[in-house]
This record gives C-alpha cells, structure tokens and sequence, in this order.
C-alpha cells in the first residue's frame, strides 16, 4: 500500500512537471505593452475609447497557415495576429485582452460596418472597390498571386503555363476571380478550402494550386517532399494587405499608420515577421505605408 | 440591386445548376430509394439485411462526409467522377436513404388486409408490391417524401463546397466581387432557392388533394 501510494505520488508529480515545462516551451515573445493613458488620445476618438475599455475586438483568420491559423486553444497565431498586438500594445491593451473573432473573406466588411470588430487584420487585400466601404491602414504586407505544383511537375512554371491545365482555388476568392477573368484557356476548380485543393493535387485530379504566395508557402513547408511553388515563387500579381478599419475613421487609420511605420523602424515588425512566415520564407524589406 | 441585375446570367446558369443536380438527384434517389423500401419489406433476409444497413449508414453520415467520399476517396479507389457527376451520386445515395424510410411509412400504412388478398389471389411478392401496395402507399408517403425533395435542393448547396457552381458558390464569389452588397445578394440568392422551393409546396399540396379524393 505505503510503496504504491509512493510510486503514484511521485509519477503524478513528475507528470505535473513535464506538462508545466512543456507549456513553457514553443512561445513567441509577445510584443512589449505600452503603460498608456487614455487621456493622452484626443478626446473621443477611437484609441481613447479602447484604451479606456482596456480592450480591443480584432477580427482574423483562423485558418491561413502562417498569418493567422487557429491552434487546439481555440486562439489564432500568425503574423496577422502579432500585428494586431503591435497595435494593441500601443494603445495599452495587453495581448490577453484581445478577444480574436474569426473573419472569413466574406464578413470582413459586414463586421467593420456593424461594429462587431474594431479592426480586421486578415490576409486583407487593399483594392478601391472595399475602399467604398472600409479604410484601410498600412500595407503592412505586400503578397502576390502564385502558383503551387506538384514537386515533380516542370511544365507549369507560371502565369503563361497553365493553358489547358487545372488550377485549383477557393471558390469567390480574388485569386479564382483572377484565373476565371485573365485565363479562361485553364480549367478553373473550386473548393470552400485550400486543404481541399491540397488533397486533389497530390491526387493528382489537378495540376496547379493559386492563391497568394504566402498561403502557399504554408502548405509547402509542410509537405516538401511533395510540394512545390512553380517557377521558384514568382508572383503575377500584387496584393497590399491591410488593415480595415471603419470608413470615415481618419484618427484611428493615421494612428494605426504611424504605429506601423514606428514598428517597420524599431524592428518589432521584422520580429513579428521572424517568429511565424519567416520560419517558412525570408524576411521581406517593410512596405511604404498609404495615407491617402 | 444593380449587381445582381448585371450578373443575371451566371445567376441564371447558376439555378439552372441547382435545379438540374435537385431534378437528377431526385428522381434518380425516389427510384433508389422505392427500391430499398421494397427490399426492406421483403420476405428475403438479405435483401432486409441490406437495405437497413444502407438506410442506418446513410441517414446518419453528414452528407459533407458523403461528398467527401465520393470526390477525394473513389479516385483512389479507381472510379474517378467529374464533380458534377459525384455531386448527383452523392446526393442520390444519401437522399435515397430518406426516400426509403418515407415510402416505407407509407408502405406500414396500408391495411395488411390488402397485402394479404393479393397473397391469397396468387400474386407473387414482386406483383403484391408493385400492383396492390406501393400505389396506396405513394399516397400516403407524399407529404414526407417533398419534404424530403425540398430538403434535398437546399441540400445541392454542399456541392457548392466541392467545384460545381451551382447558387450558394455563386453568392460567394458575388459576395466577395461586391463586398459592399452582401446582404442583396445573400437575399437574391435566397430567393432563388424559395423559387424551386415553393412551387415544391404547391405541388404537394395539389398532389395530396388529388390522392385524399382517389381515397
């Protein structure tokens, strides 16, 4: 009885303590809060309102690998997400007082108008046609459309290759729009989700995945042994990505500006970029930011 | 409003997709689906055996995981369908399971004393079904079987999920086209779907008045 009790006690403690030093491993840093005062942010504008409250809703991804992907916790992580906290931080709102929603392509604007988030950092393309709608700060990011093959497939090595082949992305995404519009020579298939597209090529059903490099990039690196961007990753097209906000809002969008344009400078950007896509692909020089 | 008018004929391409995949798949399930619910009824253990594991299986698989099957595992099996052609079988099968088990309500509703004259005329278990029962059992089986066709049109909307462009992956590339129109589209959309739906409904209803009078 007194040496099983023995065994038990000292096996649960050991358990405890490994799971303890595996909870500490495998984090990021997150980026440094700011101590803030509320008043120091013009009466009534947005960064007063949230850094009162304490707390900010900021709408993501959940489900792009390497810019916002959401782990077993349920919370996101991503480079999406640190920029978000960059931006947090400066208002004085700790990372624990985010509340992340998730923000398909679809309800990025519908959430920005309807006020359920206060911004949205998701894989958001800058184009005039939302500018009708939402203002965005930044780029923070400048991805482009490329191509994802099977790693033993040469003949598809870009834009000009893939007449009569199959090209595969998510369906209503701008780069399907963009295949359906400037190369109706390649059979364009659609799914609700690029892991979709993943499975049919290394079934060998299609011949090429499109979407912006970085997304692709994710799924390389998980698979390089099947997987591969044609054509080294060359991108045909340019996509700024932002961060909506609402419309009319100029306080907010040129605060958020010069907290990029501060986070370009003092390297927490190129940190954020390092600690989640720069595992997978090389750190980018920071974009020119747009106040227009 | 205007983009909905300008895209008038991907819309309209669109519908005609939804009605052909709700049309196909649901004569090709009601078939199917009065085939299992003979069998079910059956004399023959087998057959029994067979048609309640297709039901059982069938009625309680998501119909996500159906689709699944059929477009990302049959390659591999060998049978490789176009999209469209694996959106009608999946839709088949899975709404075949709730064709069956309406039809064979309606079959369980018919006084056994009819399936007993036709026995003790000399017919056969094949000509009791097809002559004597299964005519008053439709009867009774309508109003859950377009139930069953309603739900399965709503249903084509998982193929949208799977390359075939039928309303529901419409309304995601015109939403994310005209992200400041979300809700006219979604409504749009919605009511093109109320338009196959509907008329459903009324035929039901015309359908039911006419049986309740060949009572």
């Amino acid at each position: 009885m007194d040496l099983t009790r023995r065994i038990l006690l000292g096996g649960g403690a050991a358990a405890a303590a490994s799971l303890a030093l595996a909870a500490c491993g495998g984090g990021s840093e997150d980026p440094p809060v700011e101590e803030v005062d509320p008043s120091a942010f013009p009466e009534g504008s947005t960064m007063a309102r949230l850094a009162e409250a304490g707390a900010i809703t900021i709408g993501t991804k959940f489900d792009q690998p390497l810019f916002g992907q959401a782990g077993p916790d349920g919370d996101p992580v991503g480079f999406d997400v640190e920029i978000g906290k960059i931006i947090a931080g400066k208002l004085g709102i700790a990372p624990e007082n985010i509340e992340w929603l998730e923000t398909v392509s679809a309800n990025r604007e519908p959430f920005i108008e309807g006020g359920q988030v206060d911004l949205v950092v998701a894989t958001y393309t800058i184009n005039d046609t939302r500018k009708e709608v939402v203002d965005f700060a930044g780029p923070y990011y400048i991805a482009g459309q490329a191509l994802m093959v099977a790693a033993d497939n040469d003949t598809i090595t870009g834009e000009d290759s893939i007449a009569g082949t199959k090209v595969c992305s998510v369906e209503g995404s701008t780069p399907a729009e963009y295949i359906a519009t400037n190369h109706p020579d390649a059979e364009l298939v659609t799914f609700d989700t690029y892991s979709k597209c993943v499975v049919e090529l290394n079934n060998g059903q299609i011949d090429a995945v499109t979407t912006d490099n970085v997304i692709l990039a994710g799924f390389v690196a998980a698979d390089k042994e099947n997987l591969k961007m044609a054509g080294d990753g060359a991108t045909f097209t340019e996509e700024p990505y932002g961060i909506g906000l609402k419309k009319g809002d100029d306080d907010f969008r040129a605060f958020i500006n010069d907290t990029l344009e501060e986070s370009f400078e003092d390297g927490s950007w190129a940190a954020a970029w390092e600690s989640t896509a720069g595992t997978v692909l090389p750190t980018p020089d920071p974009p020119a930011v747009d106040r227009y | 409003m205007d983009h909905l008018f300008e895209q008038r004929s991907a819309i309209w391409d669109a519908f005609l997709t939804t009605l052909s995949l709700a049309g196909i798949s649901g004569l090709l399930a009601l078939v199917l689906g009065t085939v299992l619910a003979g069998m079910r009824v059956s004399p023959f253990l087998p057959l029994r055996v067979i048609a309640t594991g297709y039901t059982e299986f069938l009625r309680n698989t998501p119909l996500t995981i159906v689709f699944f099957f059929y477009v990302f595992v049959t390659p591999s099996m060998g049978f490789s369908f176009s999209y469209k052609v694996a959106a009608v079988i999946a839709l088949t099968c899975y709404t075949a399971a709730f064709v069956a088990e309406a039809v064979r309500s309606g079959i369980n509703s018919v006084a056994p004393g009819q399936a007993e004259a036709a026995r003790s005329l000399g017919m056969s278990f094949g000509q009791n079904l097809g002559l004597v029962v299964l005519p008053q059992a439709f009867r009774t089986a309508i109003p859950p079987l377009i139930s069953v066709f309603i739900a399965l049109v709503k249903n084509t909307s998982v193929a949208g999920a799977f390359s075939v462009l039928e309303l529901f992956a419409l309304s995601k590339r015109l939403t994310n086209a005209y992200s400041a129109d979300v809700i006219t589209i979604l409504i749009g959309i919605a009511l093109c779907y109320l338009v196959i739906c509907i008329p459903l409904g009324r035929v039901a209803a015309a359908l039911e008045r006419k049986a309740v009078f060949g009572r």
